[in-house]
């Protein structure tokens, strides 16, 4: 009988027994697939001839005025193909998924980029693709809706609960469990039963890795801290991971306050929520005295999530990362910054990480190098920030 | 130790036994204990009562709309104690009630097998909980004396079989098909092959559920398992025609038993 593997009291397989066997056979598979040279080397050659890999970094003097004056640095995930670090993890399963026979591609999708990344891959390799996507967040992701539908993908609106990413996760499971046969569930992030949150988290890592050594170069030094926007936690687990063991780097994770942690509209799992178990792990929540599961909030719709992955509950119970929420307001103010001062425009989700990153500069001082995640980029926001900041002619 | 629902078993083996589901707070507290009353009155012998629940991954349409709205009258967790013991009070049969495993985590392991236990209730169907990860819930249904139903599925191993087997009491859970919960045309052939194999692991009460809706898929399953486990039906029933509906549907389904 297979156990966890387990984040301290985080993790496990706390799903239908339906679904055990694809999972231990995921997990046999990925076991052996990561010491296989085939594998590590067609995924390589994939990062280097289509990903766009290693990303490079780039320094933001003018944008780190406004943070303390601390030297800025981000690793550039944003000019990966499709735009995001999604395409990392996505690449990694859908060759996972191919050597195990599968032919069908599932996703959940809540801003859109996981599900663009998904249907990318489902093209590139001839598979069959089906994307959920909470209703809410079709009509504030509409152009991502329709770039997975040009790549081939069937769009699902979920209608059920709240409509949005979690509901999405749910019909995903359903539909998983019904398919197994034929069907990846190629999940987004480093949430869910194992081997999802440990195989997402190494394919990701490969971020960490390179900013690390690109770091070095740069400066000759580690940075004081590693800082990410959490949802799921994906883009932090894989920037965060090669930093574990150098005790002297802070490992930063920014989630969604939405419009303030002391209003009931927050998406703040690992400061306001407690331990629980939500689609197929143990890991912070955010629900009621009775379980069930609240609705979240953000501007972000890629960190409009009630859970976190469980090794982000691991490193916080641990100490050794720390997570602080970021409002809706701050996102949009760094988004804005950024754009103006650097002209990189970057997703809302990102943004977190930005302002995150402005309060850490301002609290460590003009002598601390901050290494922030540019997870993605910003243009299927455009909507959102045209409308937040009144952009478009006759909107102000 | 004593199971009620093994009791029932060893009774009525013979001719089958018919396992009814529906959610508590479904159309209202009250209601739902109503309807679960008049399902044992017309033939179920065992009952399943949902714990509406805010992710319920292994349900269908049916179960999800009749949970949600149980969530939006406002149910709380702590009233299912009082409506397994108003059951209780009412029809002799066993209470077992299915429950995500969160609110069971929330409301505390211990606290809430001590408190089924006052209420009469007979022990909990989890459809999210494996035996792998069931260690804090199998200690306190034996301080409680509980029984514990584990699935099995058409995709499990021999060896979860055997695990689900060796940690059930009460009944094995057999799900019929790879699928959520939900009215099937065909109850899926993979039902009886998994049951056979149940058998070969030892289990000796197995219910055989998903899909299930009409008399005549009740005998079949019955040819094979020892009970039959419906659910979205009688749902289905309760929703469009209130009480005498879902007790017309238990009475007709009754039938189907051997």
């Amino acid at each position: 009988m297979q156990q966890g593997p387990y984040f301290g009291d985080f993790g496990g397989r706390y799903v239908p027994e339906s679904l055990i066997a694809a999972l231990d056979e995921l997990a046999e598979a990925y076991e052996l697939a990561k010491l296989d040279p085939t594998f590590t080397e067609e995924l390589a050659h994939l990062h280097a001839t289509y990903t766009g890999r290693p990303s490079i970094i780039t320094e933001v003097p003018r944008f780190a005025e406004h943070a303390g004056g601390a030297r800025i640095i981000l690793k550039r995930e944003d000019l990966n193909h499709t735009g995001s670090h999604k395409i990392n993890n996505v690449l990694g399963q859908a060759l996972l998924a191919r050597r195990i026979g599968k032919t069908r591609l599932i996703a959940e999708t809540g801003a859109g980029q996981h599900g663009v990344a998904t249907a990318t891959a489902a093209a590139l390799f001839g598979m069959e693709c089906i994307v959920y996507m909470g209703e809410v967040d079709t009509q504030r992701q509409a152009l991502n809706v329709a770039r997975m539908r040009l790549l081939g993908a069937e769009v699902i609106p979920v209608t059920t609960g709240s409509r949005t990413l979690k509901d999405a996760i749910n019909e995903a499971l359903r539909d998983w469990v019904a398919n197994v046969d034929n069907t990846h569930y190629l999940l987004g992030t480093v949430a869910g039963p194992h081997p999802f949150p440990q195989m997402v988290r190494d394919f990701h890592k490969i971020i960490g890795e390179e900013a690390r050594e690109q770091v070095l170069v740069l400066t000759g030094a580690l940075p004081d801290a590693v800082i990410a926007c959490v949802g799921g936690g994906s883009n932090a687990i894989g920037i965060f991971h090669a930093f574990l063991d150098d005790d002297d780097v802070e490992l930063i994770g920014c989630e969604a306050a939405g419009r303030g942690i002391d209003t009931p509209e927050h998406a703040a799992t690992l400061t306001l929520g407690r331990p629980g178990v939500l689609h197929g792990a143990r890991s912070y929540m955010l629900q009621d005295a009775d379980g069930q599961t609240m609705e979240s909030h953000s501007i972000s719709a890629g960190l409009d999530y009630p859970g976190v992955g469980p090794e982000h509950s691991w490193l916080k119970d641990l100490g050794r990362a720390t997570y602080r929420p970021i409002t809706d307001d701050a996102a949009m103010a760094a988004l804005r910054l950024l754009s103006q001062t650097e002209g990189i425009i970057p997703a809302i989700e990102t943004a977190h990480g930005l302002a995150g990153a402005m309060e850490v500069g301002r609290e460590l001082g003009p002598n601390a190098t901050l290494l922030i995640n540019l997870s993605g980029r910003g243009d299927k926001d455009m909507q959102t920030a045209a409308e937040y900041f009144g952009l478009l002619d006759g909107s102000a | 130790m004593t199971s009620q629902v093994n009791a029932v078993f060893d009774e009525r083996r013979e001719h089958g036994l018919l396992v009814g589901y529906l959610p508590l707070g479904f159309p209202t507290v009250d209601a739902s204990v109503d309807a679960a009353v008049a399902l044992v009155e017309n033939g179920v012998d065992i009952l399943e009562m949902g714990l509406p629940y805010s992710d319920p991954v292994m349900d269908g349409l049916v179960i999800q709309r009749a949970t949600n709205t149980a969530l939006e009258a406002g149910f709380r967790l702590a009233q299912t104690f009082d409506a397994v013991a108003a059951i209780r009070a009412r029809v002799d049969a066993p209470v077992l009630v299915m429950t995500y495993f969160n609110p069971v985590l929330q409301y505390g392991v211990e606290k809430f097998s001590q408190e089924l236990e006052d209420a009469g209730g007979a022990g909990l169907i989890t459809p999210d909980l494996i035996p792998d990860e069931a260690s804090e819930w199998l200690h306190a249904a034996n301080a409680h004396d509980l029984d514990r139903v584990f699935l099995a599925a058409p995709s499990s191993s021999p060896e979860r079989l055997e695990s689900s087997t060796k940690n059930s009491r009460g009944f094995v859970y057999a799900v019929s098909t790879m699928g959520i919960t939900g009215a099937r045309t065909d109850v899926d052939s993979a039902a009886r092959g998994l049951v056979e194999r149940l058998r070969s692991a030892g289990a000796e009460n197995i219910g055989v559920g998903l899909g299930i809706s009409t008399p005549q898929q009740v005998s079949e399953v019955l040819e094979y398992a020892d009970a039959a486990i419906v659910g979205s039906a009688l749902i289905t029933a309760l929703a469009d025609g209130g009480p005498s509906a879902v007790a017309n549907l238990a009475r007709e389904l009754s039938a189907g038993k051997h």
